[in-house]
């Protein structure tokens, strides 16, 4: 019983620490938004660029780009205009961290 | 305490099987890694499969998955009208599941006949009952043949094709098409929305038509509307009917099929009864049966309400409802995408809410229709969904989102491209 009482309360405290930081998969969800046209994960079987491996920085260049109508596009200038400046550097930071 | 979710909520939110679960875990914390449960999907389309694959990429061995579907493979509604078009085949828009077991899922082909809610239990024609710990219902749509007496029997529907689920009747379509003399009308006949896929069925008319002036010049397409007008990209569609298809298209917008004539090939309107040589009715739509059978039904005895955030249904939070079934949020389509897109939402949740951790508060969400009016040429509707806390419900963000400023072959590229990756993310 002694266990069951111990786990139960452990269960509960993680809840108010984790909900006071940001999810540390916040990076990788919103990156799944991106995997309909430019693959699972950003490796793309075709049309839209592959994302994965690609340096933070040009990503969220690129992205501002899209965003003030500097860069052409058939569709990005409006998915991009849907995202925060905070939301593209964690979705950045995540292709940045994987393989290309 | 500053919670985003309150500890009632949350509680109720992991759902009593993920607590025992987490218990067993932490009662053996070096003991091997033993799933904390299992999640039976139900429909292996763009949302359920979604959700089994990433359940298995995101959540590894630690949730065992379950993927009913009673159709062998997967057939895209999305680039299925290019069949009726004749550019591209069945096969074409026909993919396997198989590969969804190198991850883990295991693929059940079978017919749901009942949902124990109460037992958690999923109720199989071929197989014994399997229980679960978590449900996700991803059951498309069916239709109300109740609202189009003279289609409301299996024979009339073998003859009077709607073709709004890709497969068998897509090819059966295209052969009464391929079979019409040329000087023949096509009439279709679209329901009010919301229906599945807003541009489709005037994707469909480019289509027939695009095939009509290629191979049957003097033939016609008859768009009658329930709705009182173009209800996606209106402007795109218009200018592509005036530029590549004038004298070929006619539309007719407050045109509601209300009965078919399967015998004399007529539509009936209020006012109308108009002839056709093969006609395309697509009847009102509702949440697949699966989901009726579940009591997940919540509003105007058609769809299905759900939890943002979670996916889960207003009914249970033990179940979560994806794509075309849920009841939309406001501006949101029922597409291929978006139930892509619903289903990472809850793949990501249930990951969370079974270890016993807090889900995402603020999930984000986006959709790209392509729609070929030609062969080639494609145009889109995008736009961008973020969930609004204060109003509980996802609301599309201001200044993204919309259209193309006309129709080109470049997009035809990326519209084929979006294919070959969406199906890639759906089913590996």
């Amino acid at each position: 019983m002694k266990t069951v009482i111990a786990c139960s309360v452990a269960l509960l405290f993680p809840v108010a620490a984790l909900a006071q930081t940001p999810s540390p998969n916040v990076g990788r969800n919103l990156a799944a938004t991106c995997a309909n046209c430019h693959g699972t994960d950003g490796r793309s079987a075709g049309g839209a660029a592959s994302l994965a491996g690609v340096a933070a920085d040009t990503t969220i260049q690129r992205m501002r780009e899209f965003q003030e109508g500097k860069r052409s596009a058939t569709v990005m200038h409006q998915i991009s205009k849907g995202y925060s400046s905070e939301q593209i550097a964690a979705i950045a930071a995540y292709f940045a961290s994987l393989k290309p | 305490m500053n919670l985003p979710y309150s500890r009632r909520e949350f509680l109720q939110a992991l759902g009593a099987g993920a607590a025992i679960g987490a218990l067993a875990s932490c009662a053996t914390p070096s003991g091997p890694a033993k799933p904390v449960g299992r999640v039976i999907v139900i429909g292996g389309g763009f949302g359920g499969a979604t959700a089994a694959r990433y359940l298995r990429m995101w959540g590894g061995n630690s949730i065992e998955v379950f993927l009913i579907d009673r159709e062998a493979n997967f057939v895209s509604c999305p680039i299925s009208n290019l069949v009726l078009g004749g550019s591209r085949s069945i096969d074409y828009v026909t993919r396997s599941r198989e590969k969804l077991r190198s991850l883990g899922v295991q693929l059940i082909r079978d017919n749901v006949t009942g949902i124990d809610r109460d037992k958690k239990r999923v109720r199989l024609t071929r197989i014994e009952d399997l229980p679960y710990d978590r449900l996700i219902v991803s059951p498309g749509v069916d239709f109300l043949f109740d609202q189009l007496p003279g289609l409301n029997n299996v024979e009339a529907q073998k003859q009077v094709l709607h073709a709004w689920k890709a497969g068998p009747d897509t090819v059966a379509l295209r052969r009464q098409l391929e079979a019409m003399p040329d000087g023949g009308v096509f009439v279709m006949a679209i329901p009010r929305a919301p229906y599945r896929c807003p541009p489709g069925p005037y994707e469909r008319a480019c289509q027939v038509a695009s095939y009509f002036k290629k191979s049957k010049p003097k033939s016609k397409v008859l768009i009658l509307d329930a709705n009182e007008d173009v209800i996606s990209k209106p402007a795109l569609f218009k200018a592509a009917w005036n530029n590549l298809y004038k004298g070929i298209i006619e539309y007719r917008n407050n045109a509601e099929a209300k009965d078919v004539d399967v015998k004399g090939r007529l539509v009936v309107t209020d006012f109308d009864k108009i002839k056709g040589d093969v006609l395309n009715v697509i009847p009102p739509m509702r949440a697949g049966d699966v989901a009726r059978v579940a009591g997940l039904i919540t509003a105007n005895n058609r769809w299905c309400g759900v939890n943002w955030q979670t996916m889960q249904s207003v009914q249970d939070p033990n179940v979560h409802v994806l794509g075309d079934a849920t009841l939309s949020a406001p501006l949101m389509p029922k597409s291929g995408h978006m139930a892509n897109q619903h289903a990472k939402v809850a793949a990501a949740a249930i990951i969370e809410l079974m270890h016993g951790r807090v889900p995402e508060q603020a999930p984000m969400m986006n959709n790209t229709c392509y729609s070929f009016v030609s062969d080639t040429d494609v145009i889109h509707v995008a736009s961008v969904h973020r969930y609004d806390a204060a109003q509980k419900t996802m609301v599309t963000v201001p200044g993204s989102g919309g259209v193309s400023a006309s129709a080109s072959a470049l997009e035809g590229d990326f519209a084929l491209g979006w294919a070959q990756n969406i199906w890639a993310d759906i089913l590996g």
